[in-house]
């Protein structure tokens, strides 16, 4: 009968994703009504709770199942699960709110998007496990409240575009410690530990770091400028590939060539940027072990199964594995993926879930970017402009660089899925880039009425 | 308004343009993986989920491509599983064996058989009354009547048998021995590992690396033709040849006298080829090995096939080169590889990959996944292809597999008698090559391990096939 449900619930969920999914592209279409659009946004946010129930339902009965029926240890965790469970329903709840009543001008889409991704992360790992979903919930509770007034900052502080050197050197410093003091985590350094807590302080950085160069270049008087942007947005990269984290300088670089190339007007300067970061990333797989190991594993990993490779050949096996349709939860083996739970989600899911289900999460991810591109080209004060255009690119750049090197596209870098990865520094700093860009589109609500008054 | 938006959005549409191509392209090499590459990786033996499978389906069966079940799930009335092979030790090293690992075609078959298209309704009842589902059946390409020919005519001998069918790739019998009750493989397990003389557990056929012997004398005949020489070009054999300090014999010093190029084939002859092994170009003559799937992965996706080798190249000592152009030398080659460059001669150069796993059925019979015979390319020329089986004919009509001559059927081959060790007496008996009559047609390689001339003891094995295969 478990079974039974978990068989029925996989072929729901994955019904209830695409719906979501198709919804989701629909409202984006050019000349599509304000009240049908917002009908839409309606529809989305009953199949997020939709899925997040469904999910639960099948998680729960599991749990309750896992010791033989009516075991007692059975019985407390699933408990303690369908507490889990509730909390999470009210925390997402509250964040709809949040943007819903108190940010009315507020992105629907957004929301939903960031609700959706929420649920799914939070789904999967209670699934994985019990001890990291509860971390993962208490996070989220933090980040909700932590970010709950960005949007409004974002909207009345107009001095956030003379503070170029104060992202500066809180970035070259935050990164600075790390490259020197930071604890190595599969190669790279990442993390300062502060007690109990440790935190990835480049998660945070990139957002200071799109602040800065929309400082620096949203308005250029003089080349200098330019070269000083440049100068600077060099040593973040550099102190990240002296931390061996490769992943963040390819996520800070791109930022970079892609503000500029935006500030400018010149796609050379954007090209011949990406040749001359190729170039470094083919001397870097030369100097560095770690870089040819990962290489290595795209190219072949069957070859190297014992060693480099066996992490994404364990994420190819569960996403081959589940297929198109998913093994249905608990009914693969996502635990044999190294790190599973952070870099490679995306392989859980796509095993459990279904591998239609992943593909309309990459959708998802992709909507959300395209919303963030959206509002930059709304939006008619270039500093904000620059803004939406750079937490844009990070986003994009990173979602890409996780996505791709799970299935294999791309070598793996060791970067995490945007709100559904563990993590508490990814996750709050995801949810601050979310909350400026929702300031972003509650100041166009202030654009919009200025033009009103106008004509 | 509209327009004061646009001016100056290019770049962004730029930006936001290509992270949606590269998302897309990335979506699509996703859905590719999926659909295309996933299988390669989920029957790899480190991939452990497979086996949670069996947890909710029955292993399906493995059947001849004639329906005769070689191997399948019985269960108990307490529901224990056994898996059962009722041709016992006949299909042991092609259908393999599913304890303490896996091989065969329950290795190749493995996720395939612990899926289940049964009708749903009758899986939907086995959810709720919490039944398993029976898993879907390989069926295979092989041919019983084949195996079971190839099986009885062998004898006790160490060696294998690959019969192919030249126009698709199928493979009808794959033969290794010495063999194992598969069935037993987890009691026997731990003597069948400790015995490293027989290796009983090698499938010689796809994994064994013989010296081809004269066999080779199919690729040495050919590069000496593309390199201007004649089938009538005349030669001298007294029995045996001295040069550079090194003698060659021919097979029990019988002087075959003078004779040409067409005559040494069918014989033969050791003298001849070596002397035609000296005036090759090394590097020209490596090629044409490399063209003929020497040095290279076999085209096939059966699992576990070695490649054959060949390392002669200019340069290196003329012994080396005389004993090489005899097939002796370095050179070694799989029976599987025999197999297939016979089907390819027969099949006007164009090697069709050999396969074993013909079509997937749910226990109905219904077809769930055919596969398809795939082409690998031309090895030789269709003329080059009409050289050799005019030189392949001639072994049957004057030579040492006159045994082949039948009324029912045209046959081919080259016999081969490969030195394995110092003692020039103790040979490998080889034959590979095919027969046809009309529009069918077979390839068959035959080893015999120390049994002695490729005559005397593959030929008859190979006969035993054609006339099997062809009978009315
Ligand atoms: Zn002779």
């Amino acid at each position: 009968m478990l079974h039974l449900l978990t068989t029925i619930s996989k072929f729901t969920m994955i019904f209830i994703m695409a719906l979501y999914t198709y919804f989701s592209f629909k409202a984006l279409m050019p000349r599509i009504s304000q009240e049908s659009s917002a009908g839409l946004y309606k529809k989305q946010t009953a199949l997020v709770m939709l899925l997040f129930i469904n999910g639960y339902i099948v998680i729960l009965m599991h749990t309750l199942y896992q010791n033989g029926e009516g075991e007692a240890s059975s019985v407390t965790a699933a408990q303690m699960m369908l507490v889990l469970f509730l909390a999470e329903l009210v925390l997402l709840r509250i964040l709809f709110i949040i943007y819903k009543y108190f940010y009315g001008a507020a992105s629907d889409a957004l929301v939903n998007n960031m609700c959706m991704l929420l649920a799914v992360g939070f789904l999967i790992l209670s699934r994985l496990s019990w001890d990291k979903a509860l971390r993962q919930f208490f996070l989220a509770v933090a980040a909700v409240i932590l970010t709950a007034l960005i949007p409004l900052f974002v909207r009345k502080l107009k001095f956030l575009n003379k503070l170029a050197y104060l992202y500066a050197i809180i970035g070259i410093g935050g990164l600075g410690l790390v490259a020197v003091a930071g604890s190595t985590d599969y190669g790279a350094k990442l993390n300062i530990s502060l007690g109990p807590v440790t935190i990835q302080p480049s998660e945070f950085i990139k957002i200071l770091f799109v602040f800065f160069l929309a400082s620096m270049l949203y308005n250029i008087k003089d080349i200098r400028q330019i070269y000083v942007a440049t100068a600077i947005a060099g040593i973040h990269v550099l102190l990240l590939v002296a931390a061996r984290d490769l992943g963040g300088a390819a996520i800070f670089g791109v930022t970079f060539l892609a503000m500029l190339y935006v500030a400018t007007g010149r796609l050379s300067l954007f090209l011949g940027g990406m040749g001359l970061g190729m170039a470094g990333a083919f001397v870097a797989s030369k100097i560095f072990t770690h870089v040819q190991n990962r290489i290595v594993a795209w190219k072949d990993p069957l070859s190297v199964i014992d060693s480099q490779g066996y992490q994404v050949a364990q994420s190819l096996f569960a996403i081959g594995t589940g297929g198109w349709m998913g093994s249905g939860l608990y009914e693969g083996m996502p635990e044999k993926i190294p790190v599973v739970t952070k870099d490679f989600i995306f392989a859980a899911i796509s095993e459990e879930m279904g591998g239609i289900f992943a593909l309309c999460l990459i959708f998802v991810c992709i909507n959300c970017f395209l919303m963030f591109f959206n509002i930059s080209m709304q939006i008619r004060d270039k500093f904000y402009k620059l803004i939406a255009l750079g937490l844009g690119t990070v986003y994009g750049i990173q979602t890409f660089l996780t996505l791709g090197g799970v299935i294999r596209f791309i070598p793996s870098t060791g970067v995490t899925l945007p709100l559904v990865s563990y993590g508490g520094s990814s996750l709050i700093s995801t949810m601050i880039l979310f909350a400026v860009i929702q300031g972003l589109y509650c100041l166009r609500e202030d654009q919009k009425r200025e033009e009103e008054e106008i004509y | 308004m509209k327009k004061k938006r646009s001016i100056k959005n290019r770049e962004y549409a730029v930006i936001a343009y290509g992270f949606l191509g590269v998302f897309i392209a990335m979506s699509l090499y996703f859905a590719y993986y999926l659909t295309f590459e996933a299988e390669d990786f989920i029957n790899n033996p480190y991939n452990a989920r497979v086996s949670l499978f069996s947890e909710n389906v029955i292993r399906g069966d493995v059947l001849s491509a004639d329906g005769q079940v070689l191997a399948t799930t019985e269960i108990a009335a307490d529901g224990s599983e056994t898996r059962s092979y009722p041709y016992g030790r006949v299909f042991a090293h092609a259908v393999g064996y599913n304890t303490n690992g896996k091989a065969g075609v329950e290795l190749d078959g493995n996720f395939n058989m612990l899926r289940s298209h049964s009708f749903f309704l009758t899986r939907l009842i086995n959810d709720f009354t919490d039944k398993k589902d029976q898993g879907d059946s390989v069926v295979t390409t092989l041919d019983a009547s084949m195996q079971q020919a190839a099986y009885n005519a062998f004898g006790n001998y160490r060696g294998a048998v690959v019969a192919i069918e030249p126009s698709t790739g199928k493979i009808l019998a794959l033969m290794s021995k010495p063999d194992f009750d598969p069935a037993g493989i987890a009691s026997q397990w731990d003597s069948l590992q400790s015995d490293s003389e027989s290796s009983v557990l090698l499938n010689r056929a796809t994994q064994g690396l013989y010296p081809p012997g004269s066999t080779f004398k199919i690729l040495t005949a050919l590069e000496y033709l593309h390199e201007g020489g004649s089938t009538e070009d005349a030669f001298n054999c007294e029995g045996t040849y001295t040069e550079n300090g090194y003698t060659i014999h021919c097979y029990g010093n019988t002087a075959h006298g003078e004779e040409d190029l067409k005559g040494a084939f069918a014989r033969s002859c050791n003298v001849a080829f070596s002397q035609t092994g000296l005036s090759l170009d090394l590097n020209k003559y490596r090629t044409l090995a490399e063209n003929m799937l020497f040095n290279k992965d076999i085209p096939t996706k059966i699992s576990n096939v070695k490649p054959s080798t060949f390392s002669l190249k200019k340069g290196d000592d003329p012994v080396l080169v005389m004993q090489t152009a005899i097939g002796q030398g370095d050179t070694l080659m799989t029976p599987l590889h025999g197999a297939i460059i016979a089907a390819a001669i027969d099949n006007e150069g164009v090697v069709m990959e050999p396969y074993i796993m013909d079509k997937i059925v749910n226990d109905n019979g219904d077809l769930v996944r055919p596969y398809f015979g795939e082409t690998y390319g031309s090895i030789v020329s269709k003329e080059d292809a009409k050289k050799l089986k005019k030189l392949m004919r001639s072994v049957v009509t004057d030579g040492t597999g006159s045994a082949l001559l039948s009324d029912n059927y045209k046959a081919y081959g080259k016999t081969g008698s490969a030195e394995y060790t110092s003692d020039k007496n103790a040979t490998h008996s080889w034959f590979v090559g095919f027969a046809n009559k009309d529009d069918k047609e077979v390839a068959v390689a035959v080893i015999m391990e120390g049994a002695g001339s490729g005559s005397s003891h593959a030929v008859p094995v190979a006969r035993a096939m054609f006339d099997e295969y062809f009978k009315e």
